[in-house]
């Protein structure tokens, strides 16, 4: 198939890449961008490995295709997993992953984190319940979940105690 | 989470985050299909659609004319056989001859694209003959022709037959002898990141032709996988490099050889270019591995007091169409009967069968799951037959350690009677369990694993892990372990052992893990081995290097070497306080900013490299304390960068028996957990919901608390996966299910709350008094849903997963209510055979194509009545 050019704005930076009109969003991420954070655990949509954020609103990449989600006057603003720590940080989100055993092998971490994200733009200070409903989409085989809800819980805690203190990054962080 | 006071050490017992958990949260991390070389090719595998059947005639070549396919690769191209076990090679690269299961692989074709080797795959023809398949192994062991290996008679694969003590003398004198089958169906392990591997060769400099091959592979055993290679491409083990990057779980579904990867270093030397295969979903589904279906007839006697007096268990495993793990899981069903309870006589009579589905192997809790849900079923129902609790009849069965039990089965630590109390109170068992009102109920169940195996799969007396440590000029640490992380946090956990037994911070350490050109030679991460094994070797290579630089720091302390300790990147005398007490304050806070040294004198960092000011430093008078960096330069002084070694086998003492299988069982420590289910059963829909499982489980000691909490609440976790909702539906071979979605693996609305309970018997072998952590668990959580669904509306459920019409089916015969015709006639609380799907009706339609011949076509057309 000829291939096409298209433009794609991924973290705030905008890429030009040739791709098969057909190609999905997830594998030009990973092909053509190297942004191999994005992951593909099954071929579905049934695992939310690979949940990246549209313009905020968390989505499927692998069964998007790349062509439809070009740069348009400031729609379709992609957000992978590689945009998420801030200021050559780690967010309070992976941060408290890390910290709280949310990520065992960590090939779904990247789709937890983006969801996850999401949440929390959407809603600071989320239950329990809109919390377990919210990761619904996305499958672990590791964790259980039940150490994931800790780290969600500790970085909404960490990042109060952020605002707080009006947003500095102190040395800790 | 709970955090144990441990003055004693510094790393050891705190819960720090993996050492990889930020390249996993940021995307930095690299799996196998995240990387690629430079002209790669991409693999994709034509499965067979067949059973069972001869290959007649495969005929590529209008594949090979589509545009950018580079070559195609079949069964003749690389025909030796291999297989995990040595007694089990039976396996090809790509079928030779014949296909045994649908999804067999057939050939694989490489080309430039993935799009391109799909539609090449389309282009093959095969000419297939077909032949009689086998799917029910106890119509498999009445075969008398066309079997599915021609070795392999009547299609076992093995049978085994222990008598420990005497069976029939304890069956006389029990006072309740219960009789029961129990089917436990297949589930598989479903790790995240599908299976991957990218294998390259490079040009030899001397001969100039192809020379050694470069595999990346998503592993956890890459030793095995470079000695299997070696076979299979009749190369020298010496020419080949396994490399394993990050693991995206594997439960045991990546312990031993998986075809793709085989196929990839094949595809890569025909096509003379990197090639990279990467399953579909669907494709791990067919590959497998998992845990097989299971049929246990169980007897099980006990006196009026609840002691049990005999076990007799005959097993019989459906292990699909290759030997893989299976002699080593029909095995581990018979020798984990002993070494959780006392029990004086055991009778094991174990078969291993072939079937024409994908084959079983290792997965988390290996051999032991489905026989304890039996067995602990059987035991909470003997209980009530005796009116005694539930809690009661397990306590009044320990072992009194240390002992060895009846087949031979070392044990040392066991915590198991602390894990129970401790359940038992959290759960507030006595006080809750006659007071939870119609539909609920709790339901107690014990299991316990081995923290790796005493004799190794491959016979030999070399070490089982051994781990290189090197200390440079930098004051870097850098430790070479074989162990493979697949997620389960070996690497943090070296990191840790290393940085306390050398009294440096973590952050100083750095490891280099599972890369064959690299690390020293470890067998991989299977068996909850890991932390044992490579744990005991890494705390050995560690006090190797110690020594040295223990020697050097007591000639500028002026102390004798036995006075020298060392902690958190100080090296002091003993009697000296070693850290000013701001870093304390900071830990607290925590925060700890990089790694600032003391100011004491003579520090140097990033310095070192300057002779004068080590000429200084040599000129110093006897101090009380140095920096860590100091110490080691002084160490270096003469020698030049220091390196320390360290291995670990399993003493003969663990070994066990000498009967013939005896080799599997024998651990050099076992873990134990014990766990409470509180459980809801809507009578008229049949649902289950658990609200809450209790686990407590005894490691040993943690390492690392919060990791063992993960691991442990992760293996409850996937044990209630198995018992309500997942597992394989087949219809005529063809695996109906092959997605995440229709296998059920659960969600987080779908898993309950689990509490973990660490409990640290400190074993007297393990690294600091560790043990097992990860797969114990797993086993109690199916029999503890069982026990909770009786207490809750009266039937025992001796079927699994307990599926809503299963359950339904149970209640509606107990009631004597019409059945609901969708079990085809199987009665979940008394299976009497295998079943598609236990009989559900659901699925019903057209299989692939089938021999005339056949025979379980026969028996699939009508149930027999009465069935």
């Amino acid at each position: 198939m000829k291939k096409e050019l298209i433009e794609l704005k991924v973290n705030g930076r905008r890429h030009e890449v040739a791709i098969e009109p057909s190609k999905l969003l997830l594998d030009t991420l990973r092909e053509d961008l190297g942004l191999t954070g994005s992951k593909r655990g099954c071929d579905d949509s049934s695992c939310g490995a690979c949940t990246i954020q549209v313009d905020g609103t968390p989505m499927l990449s692998c069964t998007m295709v790349a062509a439809s989600y070009q740069c348009d006057n400031g729609a379709h603003e992609i957000t992978t997993v590689e945009g998420v720590a801030e200021h050559g940080a780690l967010a309070a989100i992976q941060k408290a992953y890390g910290d709280w055993g949310g990520s065992q092998c960590g090939f779904c971490t990247p789709g937890f984190m983006m969801t996850v994200r999401a949440l929390l733009q959407r809603n600071p200070e989320p239950s329990d319940e809109d919390i377990r409903h919210s990761l619904s989409g996305n499958l672990c085989r590791c964790t259980g979940y039940t150490q994931m809800y800790q780290a969600i819980k500790a970085a909404i805690l960490a990042e109060q105690k952020g605002m707080a203190r009006g947003n500095e990054r102190t040395e800790e962080e | 989470m709970s955090e144990p006071k441990k003055s004693e050490f510094s790393v050891i017992g705190k819960p720090v985050a993996l050492v990889d958990s930020a390249g996993k949260s940021t995307g930095q991390g690299k799996y196998a299909d995240d990387l690629s070389a430079p002209g790669m090719l991409i693999g994709k595998i034509l499965h067979s659609h067949l059973p069972h059947a001869l290959i007649k005639k495969i005929d590529a070549s209008r594949a090979l004319a589509l545009e950018g396919v580079v070559t195609v690769v079949i069964g003749k191209d690389a025909p030796n056989t291999y297989g995990i076990l040595p007694v089990g090679h039976d396996e090809t690269a790509l079928a030779v001859g014949k296909v045994r299961y649908v999804g067999d692989n057939v050939a694989c074709v490489v080309a430039e694209s993935e799009s391109i080797a799909e539609a090449a795959l389309e282009l093959i023809d095969v000419e297939y003959e077909p032949l009689p398949a086998w799917f029910d192994p106890e119509d498999s062991m009445k075969s008398q022709s066309n079997f599915i290996h021609e070795q392999r008679p009547n299609n076992i694969e093995k049978d085994y037959h222990h008598v420990f003590g005497d069976p029939d003398a304890g069956f006389a004198v029990a006072d309740v002898v219960l009789e029961g089958r129990y089917i436990a169906n297949e589930v598989t392990h479903a790790a995240m990141e599908p299976h991957c591997t990218l294998a390259a060769f490079e040009f030899d400099s001397q001969t100039g032709r192809e020379g050694r091959l470069t595999v990346q592979s998503s592993t956890q055993v890459p030793y095995y996988l470079q000695h299997k290679l070696s076979i299979v491409l009749d190369m020298p083990m010496s020419q080949i490099r396994v490399i394993k990057p990050l693991v995206g779980g594997g439960f045991g579904g990546k312990s031993e050889i998986i075809p793709l990867e085989i196929i990839a270093a094949v595809a890569a030397r025909k096509a003379k270019a990197p090639v990279k295969i990467t399953y579909t979903r669907e494709e791990v589904f067919l590959a497998h591995r998992g845990r097989p279906r299971t049929i246990i007839d169980l007897k099980t006697g006990v006196k009026k007091d609840g002691s049990i007096t005999a076990v007799a268990a005959k097993v019989i495993q459906d292990g699909g169409a290759y030997c893989s793990y299976g002699v080593v899981t029909i095995l581990y069903s018979g020798a984990l009967l002993g070494a959780l309870y006392d029990i004086p006589n055991i009778k094991y009579d174990g078969f291993r069968v072939l079937t024409n589905k994908p084959a079983c192997g290792a997965m988390r809790g290996h051999g032991t799951v489905n026989v304890r849900f039996a067995f602990e079923s059987q035991l909470d129902e003997l209980a009530g037959k005796i009116n005694m609790d539930p809690v009661s009849i397990r306590r009044k069965n320990l072992l009194k350690p240390p002992c060895i039990t009846v087949n031979g089965l070392r044990v040392q630590s066991y915590g198991l009677p602390e894990c129970i109390d401790v359940v038992a109170r959290e759960s507030k068992w006595a006080e809750r369990r006659t007071k939870l009102g119609k539909g609920r109920g709790l339901g107690m169940a014990c299991s316990h694993y081995v923290s790796g195996a005493a004799s190794s799969i491959i016979r030999s007396d070399m070490p089982h892990s051994t781990v290189n440590i090197k200390i440079d000029r930098d004051g870097g640490v850098i430790v070479y372990t074989g162990a493979s992380d697949i997620g389960q946090g070996s690497d943090t956990m070296v990191a840790q052992i290393a940085a306390e037994v050398l009294g440096c911070k973590m952050n100083r350490i750095k490891v280099v893990a599972a890369d064959t050109d690299l690390t020293p030679v470890d067998i991989g991460s299977y068996s909850s081995r890991v932390t044992f094994m490579n744990g005991n070797a890494t705390m050995r290579a560690a006090e190797d290097i110690k020594k040295r630089i223990v020697a050097a720091a007591a000639k500028k302390l002026a102390c004798a070497p036995e006075d020298v300790l060392m902690r958190d990147n100080i090296v002091y005398k003993r009697g000296v306080e070693p850290v000013e007490s701001k870093s304390i304050l900071q830990k607290v806070l925590g925060t700890s900013p990089s790694d600032k040294a003391p100011t004491v004198s003579g520090h140097v960092e990033g310095q070192i490299l300057r002779g004068s000011v080590q000429q200084k430093r040599k000129d110093e008078g006897p101090k009380e304390r140095m920096s860590f960096e100091e110490a080691v330069t002084s160490a270096m002084d003469n020698t030049g960068a220091l390196s320390g070694t360290g291995s670990y086998a399993p003493p003969v003492e663990a070994k066990g028996g000498k009967h013939k299988g005896g080799g599997v069982g024998p651990s050099p420590a076992y873990s134990y957990s014990a766990q409470v289910a509180d459980v809801s059963v809507d009578e008229e829909t049949g649902e289950v919901t658990v609200h809450k499982i209790w686990a407590a489980h005894d490691c040993g000691r943690a390492l690392n608390p919060v990791s063992v909490e993960g691991q442990v609440i992760g293996s409850v976790w996937m044990g209630l996966g198995q018992a309500l909702q997942e597992e394989f539906v087949w219809k005529d071979g063809l695996l109906m299910n092959p997605t995440m979605l229709e296998y059920k693996s659960p969600s987080s609305t779908e898993s309950p709350e689990i509490e973990c309970f660490i409990v640290e018997s400190i074993d007297p072998e393990g690294p600091f008094g560790a043990k097992e952590a990860s797969e114990g668990s797993l086993a109690a959580a199916i029999p503890a849903v069982a026990n909770a669904i009786y207490d809750a509306v009266g039937v025992r459920m001796r079927e699994s997963p307990f599926t809503p019409e299963r359950v339904l089916a149970a209640i509606r015969a107990k009631n004597g209510q019409k059945k609901i015709e969708m079990t085809n006639r199987v009665d979940p609380t008394a299976p009497h055979k295998l079943r598609e799907h236990g009989g559900s009706l659901w699925f019903k339609g057209r299989g692939p194509q089938r021999h005339a011949d056949d025979p379980s076509r026969k028996t699939t057309a009508e149930p027999v009545a009465g069935d």
